[in-house]
């Protein structure tokens, strides 16, 4: 559909552009971000499109090219034909991988455009004018301090991690930080790679492994749903809750109907993509300044404001 | 090729050669290790997760058995898997106002797989044979087709069965009879049929013709099309029969599912002792070689000893390890 989508912007432009001067107006913002392979990437690549298709009718000067790529390589080469054949004034990326990324994206700043980083930073600092940061350290942090407040009297947990990678090991640090001498141990971590069947095996090795697991730090939706269903077909009453992460609305659902295995969840939203869009946009069309960092702090979602983080139309 | 044949055929009077020997010792190996790091391994339990999850990649795998002895390869599978799945609970949400919970509904739900499995085997199979193009990149193809369906039906993101249709259809992966859950009884079935299939019936005959020597095998009356495209087919329901399982576990699928599920089946395949290049396939093998991959996992699980970090490298020394010891004997004998 991107590639539809790209195809038909691209006839577009090129309509104009033959037209003539009338067309010296319009900025191309270029977006490129990686494909939906997992529930979180869904959602974003959900709200980038939503994003694209809303601030196109809101301002008629800006055009988008949205590219979404299945990995690094592919995602250099979108941004590569962005430049040679669009001329993008403005580039929203989302980095598969920083280092293979950063020499790609420093070309395009050195081009004079205006360069947007999200979520995952560059390998070299100061190419990009503006970055949309999510806090992974922070989501740690978060989910750490609510396991705390729930245990205190501490207790045995297990932890899934995701897809090795520096988001994965920020967030972790952050989260043992946290419970550092509140009495939680961590009986065992594993690698659940933010995929439901993966932390379903795994969750299922851990129950035969441990009689006894107090609660879970799944630190994602997509494992949590794994991890659920493991308890529930080993039968086993000892845990008394798993804490998921990202915010995916099947689990906010069960936080706001008072569900008792997912007390809360904490948020690392999809929709920053939205946000970097959005200030891209304002950046390019007024005399706002929105240069520098932009960080979106992860919020604890409990029964009391999971109605505010509910979107029951995203498919994430 | 032929010498394999026959050095896997004649010793069998004699003591099993090591082609035999060789992946069950490395089976052995592993349980008794496993046992000797955590007395839960051998819980009824932790076998029963330990069947009951193989039994998807098993499943797949005895179909790719047939695939590859016949000198073929279908990298499409895992790709394919996630699609039926997706397609599957479409249908059955689809049909939920009309049927209603109930059993009419899972088998229709049932239905769809099979025959989308067939259908999808079959063209495969028809690229491959009818036009002649290779295996190799009809299946590479299709591979990335099945993979954007699913992404594209489920808009990116996870499809969900209907909660109360899931939890009437859960029993199919967690359910069993005399305490033996279904996949592994439904696993334990396909690779008796295929053993059967393989080792006595005319198809594996043929199977093993083709894979020989393709024109050998046409001059000596075998339908070499039709037989190559009958192992597709088989292959595509036998993923259906896997997604039937795998459906009511999590009652979800999404892009990341059956991911690298076809290289896990091929692995198994060869680690069986089945030749990558055909002429030559061993169902039972087959099992063998899934049973170790899904045990070293569990292994690794159950263990502290190494770091998570490294598990992938444990996998691969061992899978290659298990074939070394067949490769050995085979110099030797």
């Amino acid at each position: 559909m991107s590639y539809m989508k790209t195809l038909m912007a691209g006839c577009t432009v090129l309509a104009l552009s033959a037209g003539g001067a009338l067309a010296q107006d319009t900025k191309v913002i270029g977006v490129s971000i990686p494909a939906a392979t997992h529930g979180w990437a869904g959602g974003m690549n959900f709200h980038a499109q939503q994003t694209v298709e809303r601030l196109e009718e809101v301002y008629p000067g800006l055009d988008f090219v949205l590219a979404t790529a299945s990995d690094p390589g592919k995602q250099v080469n979108d941004i590569e034909d962005m430049v040679a054949t669009r001329n993008i004034d403005a580039l929203v990326v989302l980095p598969f991988e920083s280092d293979p990324l950063t020499p790609p994206v420093q070309a395009v700043a050195e081009s004079g455009a205006w360069v947007t980083v999200v979520d995952r930073g560059l390998s070299v600092e100061g190419i990009e004018d503006l970055y949309v940061a999510g806090d992974n350290p922070g989501f740690g942090r978060v989910s750490g301090e609510y396991m705390v407040s729930q245990m205190p009297e501490g207790g045995k947990i297990v932890v899934l991690r995701g897809i090795p990678t520096t988001i994965d090991n920020e967030r972790v640090a952050g989260f043992e930080a946290a419970i550092e001498g509140s009495g939680i141990e961590i009986i065992d971590m594993e690698h659940g790679n933010w995929n439901r069947d993966d932390s379903f095996n795994v969750m299922q090795d851990f129950l035969s492994k441990h009689e006894q697991i107090d609660a879970v730090w799944a630190s994602d939706d997509d494992m949590a749903v794994g991890v659920l269903a493991a308890i529930d077909a080993a039968g086993r009453d000892d845990v008394d809750f798993v804490l998921g992460g990202a915010g995916m609305k099947e689990m906010i659902k069960r936080v706001m109907d008072g569900d008792e295995m997912i007390p809360a969840d904490v948020t690392y939203p999809p929709s920053m993509i939205a946000t970097a869009i959005e200030l891209t946009a304002v950046g390019l069309t007024s005399n706002a300044p929105v240069s520098g960092t932009f960080t979106i702090g992860s919020v604890l979602i409990t029964s009391e404001n999971a109605e505010q983080f509910y979107y029951p139309d995203s498919p994430f | 090729m032929m010498t394999t044949e026959t050095a896997a055929t004649k010793p069998r009077k004699a003591l099993p050669s090591m082609s035999v020997l060789g992946p069950v010792i490395a089976l052995l190996v592993l349980i008794l290790v496993g046992t000797a790091l955590n007395s839960n391994f051998l819980s009824a339990a932790n076998i029963t997760n330990v069947l009951a999850r193989s039994a998807f990649i098993g499943i797949i795998a005895v179909g790719m058995t047939f695939v590859i002895t016949a000198g073929g390869l279908d990298l499409s599978v895992g790709s394919m898997a996630a699609f039926i799945a997706g397609l599957m609970i479409l249908v059955m949400n689809a049909a939920l106002p009309v049927l209603g919970v109930g059993i009419p509904i899972i088998l229709l739900g049932m239905v769809v797989a099979l025959v989308a499995g067939i259908a999808a085997g079959l063209l495969n199979g028809f690229l491959i044979t009818t036009l002649g193009i290779e295996a190799f990149i009809v299946t590479l193809g299709s591979m990335g087709i099945y993979r954007s369906l699913v992404t594209w039906l489920a808009d990116g993101g996870t499809l969900s069965l209907d909660f109360g249709l899931r939890t009437f259809y859960r029993p199919v992966y967690f359910g069993g009879l005399f305490g033996i859950s279904w996949p592994i009884i439904i696993f334990a079935l396909t690779v008796i049929v295929g053993e059967v299939l393989m080792s006595r019936a005319r198809f594996g005959r043929h199977c093993a013709a083709i894979g020989s020597n393709e024109n050998v095998a046409h001059y000596s009356n075998v339908n070499v099309n039709r037989t190559r495209l009958l192992t597709y087919a088989m292959l595509g329901m036998l993923v259906g029969v896997a997604t039937i399982m795998y459906v009511p576990r999590l009652g979800s699928a999404s892009a990341s599912t059956g991911v690298l599920w076809e290289l896990e089946a091929i692995a198994a395949v060869i680690i069986g002792g089945t030749i990558l290049k055909g002429g030559f396939g061993r169902v039972w093998g087959t099992v063998i070689g899934v049973l170790i991959l899904s045990m070293i996992d569990n292994i690794l699980n159950l263990t502290d000893l190494v770091s998570p970090y490294l598990n992938g490298a444990i996998q691969g020394v061992i899978i290659i390890l298990a074939v070394i010891l067949q490769r050995e004997a085979k110099a030797k004998g």
